[in-house]
């Protein structure tokens, strides 16, 4: 399947990725070229073939609800690029 | 002293041979003398190097005897590492430094091992050459003008030049063993599950898979022995016994069914390595082992699924990098959405932008089914067929990659690159253990056989390559870095 730059656009900012104009062209290409080895997969008939997600068949384990991990908060804001009284700060989002 | 395996590092730090300080001044002097040129190192640890070495000196003169205490390794930089600087080769984390350690670290800083510092690798480990990290490309030990292959590139290039004693990998769609090949060293993926993942920065979950780069398949059982088990802080670690992996190391391989894929002997593979993996296969014959033609049908559609599982997994797993919490943040947000998509286009490279895009398309309304479902029902029968063989042989042997190191720039076309993976691909899709080991040299250029295994059979496969080895001696092969030096 071919794209086109303004698929490539909505692509982008579904990623929050920013895409310049100029961009925009050369990456459809690209991926155009990348969808059309993924499409070699389409000429198999899976009809009857469950969905693989996982290498191991296996059911997810369970622990007990117990807390096990002591407060790091101060550590990992430590390396936050912005923040102040334990809290995250971003540009404002409400006027 | 610096080019002995583990194996024999550890007998002579055990006789007092050598103290694990000097070890580790002989492994950084190597450092300084040759790393701006080849590029192997992110970071370079030396003051915690020695520290630990001290360390390490101390504890054996009270009685410790862990076979790999005092013995110096390298981090590939995908793993996090408490208070040493963390990259996954991106812009994005240039300058993060994790508030914990990953369990493999953990495990080999417990085991009382020097770590070098953090080896490159392409961003977010993707890429099959190292050229996509944000440090620039490693130069291969054996030419500089080509590439280590990737992503763990840095890792394998620097057990190659004596860098260090052995590194740490990671393995999505190949990212240890076909550096390994191309720098002529030892590399091991052991089954999904076998390693933690925890701590160790997520490309794509469900294929991602830890192990040993190193000099032998002997040190990369001494390596996983450190490495596998179950670990309760990843939720997909397996809880499958370990054993000692050294203890079967020498089992006979009389009676050893090896299956050769028709698939891998096909059209792409260069003559020259056809003909040493032909070699290396009447090596096993003499062994004891027989040599039986299998099929993997399905070998051909690997690479297709995998281009949509891994990216579709890496769209999501990349999401928590928005400039909030760690990592880049661009300057001067207008506002929030501004903010995610100035810090995500300016904080990750061209590759790693490319494959957020494919995953996030193939997941995207309207196309799941005819992409993401579609990829893993043909992941079932890639596994299938591993499954079926494993009924008639004990392991699979093929090479590990079509041709020898490329020249860098070589392939600027991603789609291309892409097709680097083409023998390795499908053993993450299935899960399986895979090891790829030297088995000759091509123009001056190693070569890499391709050794895969059944579910959580690691202890086979490394037994069969550790045979291998102690009758032929391509593993023990050099590259010449004497051009190098100044």
């Amino acid at each position: 399947m071919a794209l086109d730059k303004t698929e490539v656009e909505k692509i982008a900012h579904l990623a929050r990725l920013h895409i310049d104009t100029e961009e925009a062209t050369e990456v459809a290409g690209r991926i155009t070229d990348i969808l059309a080895l993924i499409d070699e997969m389409q000429s198999v008939d899976t009809a009857s073939t469950e969905p693989l997600a996982h290498p191991l068949d296996v059911v997810q384990r369970l622990r007990a609800d117990e807390v096990t991990e002591v407060n790091h908060r101060d550590a990992l804001q430590e390396i936050a690029p912005s923040s102040q009284c334990g809290l995250y700060l971003v540009p404002r989002v409400i006027e | 002293m610096i080019e002995k395996t583990v194996a024999e590092l550890s007998t002579a730090l055990a006789r007092g041979d050598i103290s694990s300080v000097e070890l580790t001044q002989a492994y950084l002097h190597r450092i300084n003398q040759y790393n701006s040129h080849l590029n192997t190192y992110i970071t370079i640890c030396e003051d915690t190097a020695l520290k630990q070495a001290r360390a390490a000196d101390k504890s054996r003169s009270e009685g410790n005897c862990n076979p790999l205490l005092g013995v110096p390794l390298a981090h590939k930089d995908i793993f996090c590492t408490k208070g040493i600087t963390t990259t996954c080769g991106s812009r994005m984390l240039h300058n993060f430094v994790s508030p914990y350690d990953a369990t493999v670290v953990e495990k080999f800083n417990a085991a009382g091992v020097v770590t070098l510092g953090k080896t490159n690798m392409d961003e977010f480990a993707m890429g099959s050459s190292n050229e996509t990290s944000y440090f620039g490309p490693v130069k291969n030990p054996w030419d500089s003008s080509r590439v280590p292959g990737g992503s763990s590139g840095g890792s394998a290039a620097a057990v190659a030049a004596d860098l260090c004693a052995m590194a740490t990998g990671t393995d999505t769609g190949g990212s240890i063993r076909q550096p390994a090949a191309f720098c002529g060293v030892t590399g091991f993926k052991p089954s999904y599950g076998r390693v933690s993942r925890w701590g160790m920065i997520a490309f794509a979950s469900s294929l991602d898979q830890a192990g040993p780069i190193c000099k032998s398949a002997e040190d990369a059982a001494m390596m996983l022995n450190v490495m596998a088990g179950l670990d309760e802080k990843d939720s997909t670690s397996a809880d499958k016994a370990t054993v000692d992996y050294t203890r079967t190391l020498n089992d006979s391989l009389e009676g050893l069914k090896i299956g050769i894929p028709r698939q891998h002997f096909a059209e792409g593979l260069s003559a020259e390595v056809e003909q040493k993996i032909r070699d290396a296969l009447k090596v096993f014959e003499s062994l004891g082992a027989t040599i039986k033609e299998i099929d993997l049908p399905n070998n051909h559609l690997s690479v297709s699924a995998y281009y949509v599982i891994a990216p579709a997994e890496a769209s999501a797993n990349l999401s928590r990098y928005d400039g909030v919490r760690y990592g880049y943040r661009c300057d001067g947000p207008v506002d929030l959405e501004d903010m995610y998509k100035r810090s995500r286009s300016e904080g990750f490279g061209e590759e790693v932008k490319r494959r957020i895009m494919v995953g996030t398309y193939a997941l995207s309304a309207g196309f799941y089914d005819a992409y993401y479902r579609k990829a893993q029902k043909i992941r079932r029968l890639i596994r299938n067929d591993f499954l079926s063989v494993f009924k008639e042989v004990d392991v699979i042997l093929g090479p590990t990659s079509p041709h020898t190191a490329f020249e860098l720039g070589a392939k600027s076309d991603p789609v291309a690159m892409y097709l680097e993976d083409i023998y390795t691909i499908a053993v993450n899709l299935a899960g399986l253990p895979g090891i790829s080991i030297p088995a000759g040299i091509v123009s001056g250029l190693p070569i890499g056989l391709h050794m895969v295994g059944s579910d959580f059979n690691e202890a086979k496969v490394l037994n069969v390559a550790h045979q291998f080895q102690i009758n032929t001696d391509w593993h023990s092969r050099k590259p010449n870095l004497i051009a190098m030096e100044g």
